[in-house]
């Protein structure tokens, strides 16, 4: 915004130590009070999930945060007496299943399909992208009816791809990630010089070669994203779950979480706040950790530098 | 540079271009092949095994489809060059199958009445009428019985007529006419017959016959709904002869008839109790007194799924009792939508502003701070805000307003603050991703340009005003779209703070709620329990949907000149 950031990063620090209070206020000072402001806003509704999993009662009730510290939600979860009524053990291990084949899973036919999109001229390759632009926008939740009918039809012939079944979800997961998927590599691709797949071709390498051995590897970022995206997404998501699996073990957290507050005379918000918890876990961590691919992973197709 | 290339290099490089193009790239190596044909033959057996259960039910549609892919696939894989269909093959199989066979589907039921009342074909529609109401022939002999089982656990009656108490009459029959037809025991039969008191009153009564195995009290209890379905049929057309079936004391069986009996020559039913005919109404897939009018009497509510054109879009666009909740569902969703996208996208490019700034310490903290919410699952911070909105006990009244009772906002109650209480939840959901996609954006701003504004005297106000913002716009347009298209059909937040209500007017067939967008009220359409689901009607809104949405972002991307940029 000033000169000072064209400056070597030396300079920098000699102008900011030069600084006067006064204008440190006005310079900076007051970004950090906005950043604090933003910070409570963003912060609060998870630190209030965070002390709730933490009291006995079930609720903030003397209105101050973290005045309880009782982890006896969080044993209670895995409690195996418990564990017959409500398996939420085995639902971990179905999300983290689930998440992970779909994660895995969309991001491979994603990259192969973005690759074709950005490296190869085909006949109907606009049409295409196009089709694939305008097909991600029909959200699955328009299409529940639809998807029941066909799982129950698919589950008359082929059970292991039909209702109750795993491969099913994650078959409509897939077919619904494509779309967005090959819309956010697809740009990313455009960014590595053909000049690379040129070179590598003269010297005698396949097409796959260039492809996993080239091509993936300069992605990375935006196969990092996908791949968290698609998790993110499906941990997320309870209606699809809802319509495909009718048994308590089958479920996933967030189908299987509601099971603590959508009884109305017995809801235990501490026990579902753990649980939140739990869940929101791994995901906040992997998203933290990959965090400085997705600002160049969510704007790399959008933004040509 | 091109003109200037000598004769020889031109051929050199046009020797070099056919080389190429005839390799595409390079030999394939021994392993590569390998691992290809590894992969297809899994898929192939994945697809026999399939074909195989297929044929099995004699699916012969089915399974030439899944024999056609299969060979398609395996053409593709095995043949040379054609790369793009290698590198599309799995995607689009995917996408076909499980994607836009669901948006056809979905167009299809729009033009059907499929929903609760119509759940399924005729014949199934005829079967449930037909078993749905029976009528007990009074004036036949009500007998005792003893469920038993054969040795394949098929329960049976063995019942006993005691009318005339000294000389009891005593039968035996099962579910199925042609292996154990009901009839009066044999004399041999009746040798090994054991006879008792009646658990229910003490009357004597056969209680076990050979090749069968009594049932105990406590097995009757557990196969409760597999015995009082058992229709044991008395003659070999069940619609005449009747059939036998369990009192619902589950002590005795007597003559029983159905009361709507099917003939097909006339495609009718008739209702034994009054006689009355109903006919098979194709139009509106019921039967009923009188074809072709709706108001009619029919027999059943249970009907079949028959195509009825356009009636569920003439239902939206000429029902009057839709019409006010439907425009204003409407233009909320519109508002919610645009207010969503605008509300995000003004404090993320605020945020981003402030803290693109080398200066500022700990920016790397509060960046990860303010993603949070995006990182969060959305359907927990929905719940959570759901939870902290609550009039009486929520934390933000209670603690963070400290307000007092009788002063309470009523946060998710009234339409008004229930409106405004999604739009700052959605905020809080939506500006980490608007902060993140506009950092990135603005990094992307080559610095030469605001150089040279600064040369020429720009404010740092006309600085974002004329250069930076109109940049940003221009790559961020697509993703903004997207975020529209998205909050259009953002079901999670509304669904799941305020379920779409308050509950509107209750004097409308719908229940239009004071915060249901479009996709919500479908929802309740098309999953409202009881008789009211009507997955048709709620078809025919995601079609329209899809083609409000499709059609409003694809004219949004053509001014953006996004799709130029896609060839």
């Amino acid at each position: 915004m000033t000169t000072l950031n064209e400056l070597e990063p030396t300079a920098r620090v000699i102008k900011q130590r030069r600084m006067s209070p006064l204008k440190w206020v006005r310079t900076l000072g007051w970004k950090h009070v906005v950043g604090i402001a933003v910070s409570l806003y963003a912060l609060f509704p998870i630190l209030y999930i965070l002390s709730t999993s933490l009291t006995k009662a079930g609720s903030v009730s003397s209105g101050v945060l973290f005045s309880d510290f009782f982890f006896g939600n969080y044993t209670a979860l895995f409690d195996p007496a418990k564990q017959h009524d409500r398996p939420f053990t085995q639902w971990v291990i179905n999300t983290v299943v689930i998440a992970s084949i779909n994660s895995l899973a969309s991001v491979f036919i994603s990259a192969l399909a973005a690759y074709a999109f950005s490296r190869m001229r085909f006949v109907g390759r606009r049409g295409g992208l196009m089709t694939l632009i305008l097909i991600q926008m029909f959200p699955s939740i328009l299409g529940l009816v639809a998807i029941y009918g066909i799982l129950s039809e698919i589950t008359k012939y082929f059970p292991p791809l039909g209702l109750g079944s795993l491969g099913g979800l994650i078959m409509i997961y897939l077919g619904g990630s494509l779309g967005g998927g090959t819309y956010l590599m697809y740009g990313f691709f455009n960014t590595v010089p053909k000049e690379l797949d040129e070179a590598a071709k003269i010297d005698g390498a396949t097409h796959t070669q260039i492809y996993f051995k080239i091509i993936l590897r300069l992605v990375a970022p935006i196969l990092a994203v996908q791949a968290l995206l698609s998790f993110i997404g499906t941990v997320s998501d309870y209606i699809l779950p809802s319509v495909v699996f009718n048994k308590p073990e089958q479920y996933t957290l967030a189908l299987g979480l509601q099971f603590f507050i959508d009884q109305p005379y017995s809801q235990n918000w501490a026990m579902f706040c753990a649980g939140a918890v739990i869940t929101a876990t791994p995901v906040v961590a992997l998203f933290m950790f990959l965090q400085r691919f997705i600002t160049s992973g969510l704007t790399g197709g959008a933004v040509k530098g | 540079m091109a003109e200037q290339q000598t004769p020889e290099q031109k051929a050199r490089a046009k020797a070099r271009a056919k080389l190429s193009r005839k390799l595409e790239g390079g030999v394939p190596s021994l392993r590569g092949t390998l691992i290809k044909i590894a992969f297809l033959a899994l898929a192939d057996a994945g697809a026999l095994f399939a074909s195989m259960l297929l044929i099995a039910q004699h699916q012969w549609l089915y399974f030439s489809v899944l024999l056609g892919a299969t060979l398609l696939i395996n053409w593709v894989y095995l043949r040379k060059g054609n790369l793009p269909a290698k590198y599309l093959a799995p995607g689009v199989v995917l996408l076909i199958c499980f994607q836009i066979s669901i948006v056809f589907f979905s167009g299809f039921i729009a033009f059907t009445n499929y929903g609760a009342l119509h759940n399924g074909s005729k014949e199934d529609a005829i079967t449930s009428i037909k078993l749905s109401a029976s009528v007990t022939d009074t004036n036949a002999p009500f007998l005792y019985v003893s469920p038993v089982e054969d040795s394949q656990k098929k329960v049976a009656f063995l019942a006993t007529d005691t009318t005339d108490a000294n000389n009891p009459v005593i039968y035996l029959g099962g579910a199925d006419w042609n292996t154990l037809a009901w009839h009066q025991l044999t004399a041999a039969e009746l040798a090994t017959v054991k006879m008792g008191p009646s658990p229910a009153d003490g009357t004597e009564i056969a209680l076990s016959i050979q090749g069968f195995k009594t049932l105990s009290m406590d097995q009757v209890i557990a196969r409760q709904a597999e015995l009082s379905s058992l229709k044991v049929p008395l003659g070999t057309n069940v619609d005449k002869a009747g059939f036998m079936a369990l009192d619902p004391s589950a002590t005795g069986v007597q003559r029983t008839f159905y009361d709507a009996i099917y003939n097909a020559k006339s495609d009718t039913f008739t209702r034994q109790s009054d006689g009355k005919v109903f006919y098979a109404d194709e139009s509106i897939g019921f039967f009923d007194a009188k074809k072709g009018d709706q108001k009619s009497e029919r027999i059943s509510d249970t009907g079949w799924r028959v195509n009825i054109g356009m009636g569920n879009f003439n239902r939206i666009f000429g029902d009057k009792s839709l019409q006010k909740p439907l425009l204003g569902i409407f233009s909320w969703t519109l508002v919610f939508a645009l207010t969503s996208v605008v509300s995000t996208f003004v404090v993320g490019l605020a945020l981003a502003f402030l803290f693109n700034d080398d200066r500022i310490r700990g920016k790397k903290i509060y960046r990860s701070i303010m993603i949070l919410p995006y990182a969060f699952p959305a359907f927990l911070s929905a719940y959570v805000w759901k939870g902290m909105f609550n009039t009486d006990a929520g934390f933000i009244n209670t603690s963070i307003l400290n307000l007092h009772k009788g002063h309470m906002i009523p946060w998710l109650t009234d339409p008004t603050w229930a409106k405004f209480a999604i739009l700052l939840c959605n905020l809080w959901l939506g500006f980490p991703y608007m902060f993140l996609i506009t950092t990135g954006a603005l990094q992307a701003i080559p610095s030469e340009l605001t150089e040279s504004a600064m040369i020429d005297g720009a404010t740092n106000w006309q600085q974002f005003r004329l250069i930076k913002l109109p940049l940003l716009l221009i790559s961020l347009a697509p993703l903004l779209i997207s975020s529209f298209a998205f909050n259009f059909n953002n079901f999670t937040v509304i669904y799941l703070i305020t379920g779409g209500g308050p509950s509107g007017d209750p004097s409308l067939r719908v229940d239009a709620g004071g915060t249901d967008i479009l996709i919500s009220f479908v929802y309740k359409i098309a999953f409202s329990t009881g008789v009211g689901a009507d997955y048709g009607l709620a078809s025919a809104f995601s079609v329209l949907i899809f083609f409000i949405v499709g059609g409003i972002s694809f004219f949004s991307f053509r001014r953006t000149q996004f799709l130029e940029d896609l060839a």
